[in-house]
């Protein structure tokens, strides 16, 4: 088991006592599996995956339960042994493509600062592997946005960087947080096709995060249903899509004709 | 970029072409005939219509107005009146002591603000930064020649680390001159750099909230590098804007400090030139201060384009 997460909780704590973003979490996944995690705006998803990453302040928010990677619980590292972990064997790409990267900062040592940061590469090959992590995210023109600043990219070109740059050491699970919500529907289709060729190609699992079971169906293996920080159902893709044992689960089915372009591997809708 | 730079370095020209206009017209129209603090009242009318036609006060406004332009950018100041000796030579010293004050205060509140800025947004709530947000608002709030007389009081005259009142010339030595014009220089430095460190603080403290720092920790960054490789450069785009502006402020109070030092600056000749109309020392001096100001502020621009990618082009 690559990544065993039980009873994970996640609370801020208040005034008024403490919110409970998440409570009691389980999920397990495998080398290579893609899973996905669907639920409304503000269920705790996202919360659930800065916690992998370790990106939660430790000062202001409260996490128990257990993170395990490869055996590893993470939970109990300090900050500087999680570093070693982030942008590594763990990645992670946001909602916000258009304010992810670094404004004042080219493309190239955007991608490659993991490899900066984790290897002692020398900058022709850290070049040399930013650019092929680039091709592999659906950017064949690395050589010329190498020197390109963010905002010369559209979203969609932007969250293929962002795609880039989490790849550059070819992690063993990349986190995909809502990756294409800000993104148009074409564009979309296009980001769920280049994620669905680095699981086949290079054998990353990826943790789906999305608000829509639709999204989640067109690429994900199993799925777990979040609800105001609970898990409320969870399964095999197909089995929750078509027979959701919750009316909240079914609401999470957006119906969108373009649904359809999302190569679901059958026809739906 | 370069058509960007073209249409900039116009702009600079036309303003300072403004700059000159405004500092003719302003004091060849304001009452008061510099005749008589020439010749003093007793002059018969013929000395005066004699005197007025030697200083070709008789000639339209708009050809000694060209006239004097033609002098400033062949670098003919012009007279003084007063002194009856050029204007360039009469400021000569004046200027050093006064661009050499602005210089070190602006020297000073870079070197002050920005490790204290970073220093106080890095470690946001310590020690350091609660004593530094009580000393800049003490700081913010003393006027810098209130600030000069403490100055002066302390190092002067209690701990004698110089002696007020008693300008060393740079001629003597640039080391005891520049030793004697710290002080004055820290007086007009302390209130901006307070003002600076509070901003620098912000403005860092609000890029670290950003979406591209949730990143940079993601890759594996620790607070340090993040902030170093990533907070620092967005942080100071702001802040660079602030300290051109700041350049106009220094140059104002280092015109009062130096009256609380005892320096013969710009300052104190400004204010005896006004008071005997003698206009050309007058106009030199507003144009020599605005041609700072505004140049400053030009160079800050094209800094902040370079800092700024988004702004490249444009
Ligand atoms: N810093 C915070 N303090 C208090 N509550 C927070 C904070 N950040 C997020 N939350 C709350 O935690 C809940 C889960 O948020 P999140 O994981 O971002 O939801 P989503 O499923 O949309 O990604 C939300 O109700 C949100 O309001
Ligand atoms: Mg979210």
């Amino acid at each position: 088991m690559m990544l065993q997460i039980e009873h994970l909780n996640i609370a801020f704590p208040n005034p008024k006592g403490h919110f409970e973003a998440v409570k009691d979490f389980s999920l397990h996944v495998e080398e290579g599996q893609v899973i996905g995690i669907v639920g409304e705006s503000g269920s705790g998803k996202s919360m659930t995956a800065h916690a992998i990453m370790g990106l939660l302040d430790r000062k202001s928010v409260k996490v128990s339960g257990s993170i395990r990677f490869e055996g590893v619980e993470l939970l109990d590292l300090t900050r500087t042994q999680m570093r070693s972990y982030q942008g590594k064997d763990l990645s992670i790409i946001f909602q916000e493509p258009m304010t992810s990267l670094n404004p004042t900062m080219k493309i190239g040592p955007q991608v490659e600062e993991a490899l900066r940061i984790h290897t002692k590469m020398p900058p022709k090959e850290r070049k040399q592997r930013a650019l092929e992590a680039m091709a592999l995210a659906g950017l064949p023109n690395g050589e010329q946005l190498y020197h390109q600043y963010p905002h010369q990219l559209s979203g969609g070109m932007r969250q293929r960087v962002m795609i880039a740059a989490a790849l550059v050491l070819r992690p063993k699970l990349l986190i995909a947080d809502e990756p294409t919500t800000a993104l148009d529907v074409t564009i979309q289709a296009q980001i769920l096709d280049t994620l669905r060729e680095i699981n086949r190609k290079e054998g990353i699992a990826i943790l789906f995060i999305s608000h829509d079971l639709g999204v989640i169906r067109a690429l994900c293996h199993h799925v777990v249903v979040m609800q105001q920080g609970e898990i409320v159902e969870a399964g095999d893709v197909e089995q929750v899509f078509h027979h959701p044992q919750q009316g909240y689960t079914q609401r999470l089915i957006a119906s969108r004709p373009t649904r359809t372009k999302l190569k679901a591997g059958g026809s739906h809708g | 970029m370069m058509k960007t730079l073209v249409k900039r370095v116009l702009l600079l020209i036309a303003t300072l072409l403004l700059v000159t206009i405004l500092a003719f017209v302003a004091f060849s129209i304001i009452p008061g005939d510099p005749t008589s603090s020439i010749l003093g009242v007793e002059a018969t009318p013929e000395q005066i219509a004699a005197l007025r036609d030697r200083l070709g006060l008789n000639l339209p406004i708009w050809q000694r107005y060209l006239h004097w332009l033609g002098g400033l950018l062949t670098g003919d100041l012009g007279e003084s009146y007063n002194y009856g000796m050029p204007v360039a030579q009469l400021l000569a010293t004046c200027v050093t002591h006064t661009l050499t004050l602005a210089v070190l205060a602006f020297v000073l509140i870079v070197a002050i603000s920005l490790p204290l800025g970073i220093i106080a947004a890095r470690y946001e709530g310590g020690v350091v930064d609660r004593v530094l947000t009580i000393l800049n608002q003490i700081t913010m709030s003393v006027p810098n020649f209130v600030a000069g007389i403490l100055l002066v009081y302390v190092f002067g005259l209690v701990l004698r680390l110089f002696q007020p009142g008693a300008i060393v010339s740079p001629q003597t030595g640039w080391g005891p001159y520049l030793w004697y014009m710290l002080f004055p220089a820290l007086a007009v430095a302390l209130p901006r750099s307070a003002m600076t460190v509070k901003m620098l603080r912000g403005a860092i403290l609000s890029e670290l909230g950003q979406d591209y720092i949730r990143t940079a920790y993601s890759k594996g960054n620790s607070k340090s590098s993040a902030l170093w490789r990533h907070v620092l450069r967005n942080a100071m785009i702001p802040v660079v804007t602030f300290l051109a502006m700041t350049v106009a402020d220094i140059m104002a109070g280092s015109i009062v400090v130096e009256q609380v030092f005892g320096i013969p600056g710009l300052g104190k000749m400004l204010v005896t030139s006004i008071g005997n109309r003698d206009y050309p020392v007058v106009q030199a001096i507003v144009v020599l201060i605005a041609t700072v100001v505004v140049v400053c502020n030009f160079a800050a621009d094209l800094l902040y384009r370079v800092m700024d990618p988004r702004l490249r082009g444009r």
